[in-house]
């Protein structure tokens, strides 16, 4: 095996590390808003993609990348807010299919919409000049902007984690999603909380869609693809488990990392074989409980 | 003392004659007459290319109805049993040089195939699990089969799966004239109602429901509830296979999209437009949803919002569906 140093191997791990980031702060939102509202977000991918739009518009009107990070949560985050009030609000105690039903079709009417508004092909998107360029990080030179892509769902999970396990809100929502009949009886507005939890899950999917951008460019359909590895992520980690999305979308990461580095052509479908043995293993996942799905 | 046990004994008025009502007649003759809906269709719709359209998706329908409508399982991969039923068709023909009905019972054989692949991974998961995994599962059927360009032509799709004529018991048919490649194809879907139509009459066909309306009580009353799931799903894979498989005949061509998630979505969206669960629901479905974007794509490309927001109306305004409303209003 000529060529495949341990230092190569190395590297490849490290980007492996850098895709996976993207597929942990996807698959926290589904995550979340899964454990918490039991409802399967199909839109989701839609809201990554919006993400880096509305990241790509405030490019357009002279912002820079700095401000989209602040922005797009925000703006993405409103939008699931406005979503969850009026489309799927009326859908709670009417089965567990219809959200999923209702996210889907939004997903197609809000894909459909950005065609419309920025057309069918898709605009690249300029790694911010200070973060270009690799730096050296032991094994070899690393692109900087990956490194910033670990950094930052490193500083999302830590604030994520300080917010569900420090402040009294965070203990509201988890409480609500072991027993919401029970966090109701104790007088908490529940739809409050629910709104709240759909506005950071989807605040969180479209601050990675902008994190994906200059990755990989910006396209209307971009959303679809990763909401099937996101799935294949949730499946692996244990649906509803923070930590769970956590290990398995670096897992994910890098496992097509290292295929597409051995076989390429294997790539994409080596994580569904992934997902295939955890189900044939373990069907919960790595940390989901036993029977939470029934 | 005798006349008040005959009095026990009598029936009561309303129940002493029961004659069948013509809702239940419907219903026992259900495949008959979605046969005859069938047969008469290409009279009142001009449009024959897209009206064979209309009997594949709702055939296509119809086996994912097996399993959503019936089972009570959201299946958001059904793509792949639909497009491996294609390319298993197009390969026969184009590849292995076999006849054309050889081609579809390769198709129907690789719908089963791919069902049963799917089936047994996902039936270990329950509930909403489900969707999650057979999607990712057929995400996963389309990567191998765009990878497999030998066989299947990859990105730029399976090609010239050419029929111009077909013979049936010596009977010699110009499969190029459309009305004779509808009734071709009506005649397998016809064929797929009645054995819808015995399967859910069967024995098993209570099972399936009695599993769906309550599967503690269904597991009690000893039946293998996995088994029974695994079994519908492969059987679904059967007619979503079919559907494929004339799908390919009818196009002449399997466009590798045929695979991608859209399609699986489509399908949800024609069964619940239709009326989940009801036996001429997906027919209707297949005719609503087709129509709706036929007649929207001529005036705008950007039918995908229609339809999204079309369904989305359905799923908030209409849950059981165009036949499933209507039922509802008719039944005495």
């Amino acid at each position: 095996m000529t060529g495949l140093s341990f230092d190569l191997i190395a590297l490849q791990l490290f980007a492996g590390l850098a895709l996976g980031a993207i597929y942990v702060l996807f698959a926290i939102g589904l995550s979340l808003i899964f454990g918490m509202l039991t409802v399967v977000n199909f839109a989701h991918g839609a809201f990554y993609m919006v993400g880096a739009y509305v990241g790509l518009y405030i490019l357009m009107l002279g912002g820079n990348f700095w401000v989209c990070l602040i922005a797009v949560p925000l703006v993405v985050g409103l939008f699931g807010v406005v979503v969850e009030r009026f489309l799927i609000r009326p859908l709670y105690g009417r089965g567990i299919d219809y959200p999923l039903l209702l996210t889907f079709g939004l997903s197609y009417v809000m894909v459909e919409l950005v065609r419309i508004a920025f057309g069918k092909s898709g605009y690249p998107f300029d790694t911010p000049e200070i973060l270009q360029g690799a730096v050296d990080i032991g094994v070899g030179y690393f692109p900087l902007y990956r490194l910033f892509v670990i950094g930052a769902t490193a500083v999302v999970l830590l604030a994520l984690w300080l917010f569900l396990e420090k402040t009294s809100f965070g203990l509201i929502i988890r409480a609500g999603a072991r027993d919401p009949q029970i966090v109701r009886v104790l007088g908490v507005n529940v739809a409050q909380v629910w709104l709240i939890v759909f506005g950071i899950g989807t605040a969180i999917a479209g601050f990675a869609g902008l994190l994906a951008a200059p990755l990989q460019g910006v396209i209307p359909e971009m959303g679809g693809t990763i909401l099937a590895e996101a799935f294949v992520v949730t499946v692996v980690g244990g649906m509803g488990s923070i930590g769970g999305a956590v290990l398995a979308g670096l897992l994910v990461g890098v496992v097509v990392s290292m295929t597409s580095l051995f076989a390429p052509e294997m790539a994409k479908v080596s994580i569904f074989a992934l997902m295939a043995v955890v189900l044939i293993v373990r069907p919960q996942g790595f940390f989901g409980r036993a029977g939470l799905m029934s | 003392m005798q006349s008040s046990t005959n009095e026990v004994i009598q029936p009561l008025p309303g129940a002493q004659a029961s004659p069948v009502g013509w809702f239940e007649l419907a219903k026992l003759h259900r495949a008959s007459l979605a046969s005859l809906v069938v047969l008469v269709f290409p009279l009142v719709m001009p449009f024959t290319a897209l009206a064979a359209n209309i009997l594949i998706y709702g055939l296509f329908a119809l086996g994912f109805n097996l399993v959503y409508g019936y089972l009570g399982l959201l299946s958001f991969g059904h793509a792949a049993l639909f497009g491996t039923g294609a390319y298993f068709c197009g390969i026969a023909i184009v590849h292995l040089g076999l006849p054309w009905y050889a081609g579809i019972g390769l198709g129907v054989v690789g719908g089963l195939l791919m069902a049963a692949v799917i089936g047994v991974l996902a039936i270990r998961t329950r509930g909403i699990y489900f969707a999650m995994v057979t999607m990712a599962l057929s995400q996963c059927a389309y990567y191998l089969f765009y990878e497999a360009v030998d066989w299947t032509g990859g990105e730029n799709g399976l090609r010239g799966i050419n029929i111009h004529q077909i013979s049936v018991f010596g009977l010699k048919l110009d499969f190029i004239n459309p009305l004779t490649r509808y009734y071709v194809i009506a005649a397998f879907v016809i064929a797929a109602f009645f054995v819808l139509s015995r399967i859910l009459a069967s024995p098993f066909g209570a099972v399936i429901e009695a599993v769906r309306e309550n599967e503690a009580r269904a597991r009690a009353s000893g039946y293998d509830v996995t088994t029974t799931r695994l079994i519908t799903f492969v059987l679904s894979g059967g007619f979503c296979g079919l559907a494929g498989a004339l799908q390919a005949l009818h196009l002449s061509i399997v466009p590798i999209e045929i695979l991608h998630y859209d399609t699986s979505g489509i399908v949800v969206m024609i069964a619940l437009l239709g009326g989940m669960g009801t036996f001429f629901g997906p027919m209707i479905g297949a005719a609503a949803f087709l129509m709706l974007e036929n007649i929207v794509s001529t005036w705008t490309v950007h039918w995908q919002l229609i339809v999204g927001a079309v369904f989305m109306i359905c799923v908030l305004f209409f849950p059981a569906g165009i036949w499933g409303t209507l039922i509802k209003r008719i039944k005495p």
